[in-house]
């Protein structure tokens, strides 16, 4: 993967402002958690197919994705 | 491994609590990043508002003071007076800048004042739920106009830029917008140029953000974003209103 | 250096100056026009900062700004325009953030007129805040007085307020710089000022409620720390021969100045004492246990029609004494030759 997408879920207020920018529309809510503000939060499905255009993180109202380059030889990042 | 969006050095590490979609977030995130990528965090002396942008100076990790209903511009006059080296901004929301304040950012901008004013416009009064403000939309509805903004009893929406570029000390004004990536990034590069004005000695600035509040709207905040596009920027356009450079050509 | 002969506004304006003062804010509004005025003369002299302000409003949030700077700063105004201020100055209570100012009373309500009065001893804020408050009675003591508010001002990080009336700031007196009071010293630092974290070594300061108190504790704080520190400091009262006087007058400011010339025509008829606030806030509660036995009765003369002071006059009675109040007339503003008259009057009926 090129790029680590870090979400901090437990901040997550499930507004959606980072879904629709997505080109490849990586971006979803995951109905199998609820965090502690009762909201399923935001995740992304197929990190590896991320190109870092950062749409997402400068829409987030609350600053909970973190966007991070990784060295293109290493193969996994962290999953966020 | 470097991080290309993250949360800012310049806000403090503890969550937003405005409301879900609210974009005093998004706002507060770019104008935090503006000061780190001109390295002025150590440098920056924010000031305070009432209404939900008073919220400010608990994200924001510089040196703030909290300020009166309207008063920011008056206070900044005194911070920058004293700190003439400093960047000092003011972050006021539209019941707080364009009602109660409107004697205290006229002036300032009359003095010309070297600090530089966010304006957070979303027609309407958030943290006291949801009142008409000067910029309410013509037809729209508030708690307090309750059949829809009527002109002829509250006049015409309150338009800010247009009224500061009148006046001689107000150096760059510019109406952005937060409703898309393209926008916010435009709204970021307005607001480094307003802090870039400041930091020349030019004189005062004032970038206006059109800015969401679902909660009071009344809608999501994805329609939201829909309404700035399709209501806000038609009566608000965007646009450089002022630029010093550009009148040193 | 020797006297010289002044307007007490004018008076007012070098003491801050010389206090250190150098940023100034104000409004236009008789009858303290000489204040604004003098400072812009001297302040771009003298390395400082004044503006003229939009509004009344606007001038003291400007003196919160420059405060919270670091800076000394300071405004004038006189009724009519403290009560505009009145917003920021019980914000500069919360905040904590120290300045003077100075307000030279007329009389009222509102435009009222431009007569010295002192109508404004009650005039306060919303949420129960308390500012030292000087009230000068001579041209001197508007100079000692305005150049140790400073310091008061930064030892308890409280604003401070010389409440002068109209005739204080009007007339010419003369005044000796030299005698100003000493400068106080270990003068708590002001690390709060802003200059940006870069100054405390990257910790952000944020000016509204202390660190780590909650809004309820501030207020509590105040009330049962500052403000008792402050009342056991500050307090500040010329008392003259109360011991064995007949009759005892109370009187701040202008008020005082003619109660000394009543002392004076009356002569030995009646025996005069006076108690004269130099500090209304905090008020000389204890002072009136120094009243001795031989004491029939309190006069309370002040410049205003039924009376303000005499509240805390009464209260300080209590019941110890019947307490009168003269004052101005619905012919004019109080006189010596009416507080003769009313001491005449009470002395009469109390040898009945």
């Amino acid at each position: 993967m090129k790029f680590n997408i870090i979400f901090n879920h437990e901040e997550c207020k499930g507004c959606e402002l980072c879904i629709p920018w997505c080109k490849f529309e990586l971006i979803s809510f995951d109905k199998s958690r609820l965090n502690k503000k009762g909201v399923h939060p935001a995740m992304i499905a197929h990190p590896e197919k991320c190109v870092g255009c950062g749409n997402c993180a400068l829409m987030c109202p609350d600053a909970i994705i973190t966007i991070e380059k990784t060295e293109e030889d290493r193969s996994q990042g962290k999953e966020g | 491994m470097s991080v290309l969006y993250g949360k800012p050095e310049s806000l403090n590490d503890v969550p937003f609590t405005f409301c879900p979609g609210c974009t005093h977030g998004l706002t507060l995130k770019l104008v935090a990043s503006v000061i780190d990528e001109m390295d002025m965090g150590d440098d920056t002396i924010s000031v305070g508002c009432v209404g939900c942008g008073g919220y400010m100076p608990w994200f924001m990790n510089v040196d703030t003071i909290f300020s009166l209903h309207g008063r920011a511009p008056a206070n900044a006059t005194g911070v920058k007076r004293m700190n003439p080296d400093k960047l000092v901004f003011t972050y006021q929301g539209d019941g707080d800048l364009a009602s109660i304040g409107t004697a205290e950012i006229i002036h300032a901008a009359h003095r010309g004042e070297k600090f530089t004013t966010i304006f957070v416009n979303n027609t309407t009064y958030g943290m006291t739920g949801g009142q008409m403000a000067p910029t309410t939309l013509i037809g729209q509805k508030t708690t307090t106009s309750p059949y829809g903004r009527d002109a002829g009893l509250c006049g015409q929406p309150l338009h800010i830029c247009e009224l500061l570029s009148t006046i001689d000390g107000a150096k760059y004004i510019e109406r952005v917008a937060v409703d898309s990536p393209v926008s916010v990034r435009k709204a970021k590069k307005a607001i480094r140029k307003a802090f870039e004005c400041q930091m020349a000695g030019a004189g005062f600035s004032l970038i206006e953000i059109l800015s969401t509040c679902p909660t009071n709207w009344g809608m999501s905040p994805l329609e939201s974003l829909e309404r700035i596009r399709t209501e806000m920027i038609p009566a608000y356009p965007l646009g450089v209103f002022k630029d010093w450079e550009e009148g040193d050509k | 250096m020797t006297k010289v002969l002044m307007k007490g506004n004018e008076v007012i304006a070098e003491a801050a100056l010389r206090a250190g003062c150098r940023a100034f804010f104000g409004y236009p509004i008789t009858p303290q026009n000489e204040i604004p005025e003098y400072f812009a003369r001297e302040m771009p002299l003298r390395n400082g900062t004044f503006i003229q302000a939009e509004s009344e409003i606007a001038a003291m949030n400007m003196v919160m700004g420059a405060s919270a700077s670091g800076a000394r700063a300071m405004t004038s105004t006189s009724g009519p325009g403290y009560c505009l201020k009145l917003e920021a100055l019980a914000a500069m209570t919360l905040t904590r953030l120290p300045a003077v100012v100075v307000v030279v009373m007329r009389n009222g309500p509102a435009f009222g007129t431009m007569n010295a009065a002192q109508e404004d001893y009650r005039m306060n804020g919303n949420g129960g805040y308390k500012v030292v408050t000087f009230a000068p009675s001579t041209i001197q003591e508007a100079a000692d007085m305005t150049f140790e508010a400073f310091d008061i001002a930064d030892q308890y990080r409280n604003p401070v307020v010389i409440l002068a009336d109209g005739m204080i700031g009007q007339m010419m007196g003369s005044v000796d710089f030299d005698k100003l009071p000493a400068k106080r010293e270990h003068l708590p630092e002001k690390t709060w000022a802003l200059h940006g974290r870069g100054q405390r070594n990257g910790k952000s300061e944020f000016l509204f409620i202390a660190e780590g108190k909650n809004h309820y504790q501030e207020k509590y704080d105040a009330e049962t720390i500052l403000y008792p520190e402050i009342k056991a400091n500050e307090t500040s009262v010329e008392i003259v021969d109360v011991e064995d006087a007949d009759i005892v007058m109370c009187a701040y400011g202008t008020a005082a100045r003619m109660c000394v010339a009543a002392v004076e025509a009356i002569g030995s008829e009646v025996k005069l004492g006076l108690i004269r606030p130099r500090t209304l806030w905090p008020f000389p509660y204890e002072t009136f246990g120094q009243i001795g036995d031989p004491c029939k009765a309190i006069i309370c003369p002040e410049i205003n029609i039924i009376g303000q002071m005499i509240d805390d006059v009464r209260i300080a009675s209590a019941g110890r004494w019947p307490v009168h109040h003269v004052g101005d007339s619905a012919t004019g503003p109080l006189t010596p030759d009416g507080i003769i008259e009313k001491v005449k009057e009470v002395w009469k009926e109390m040898k009945v």
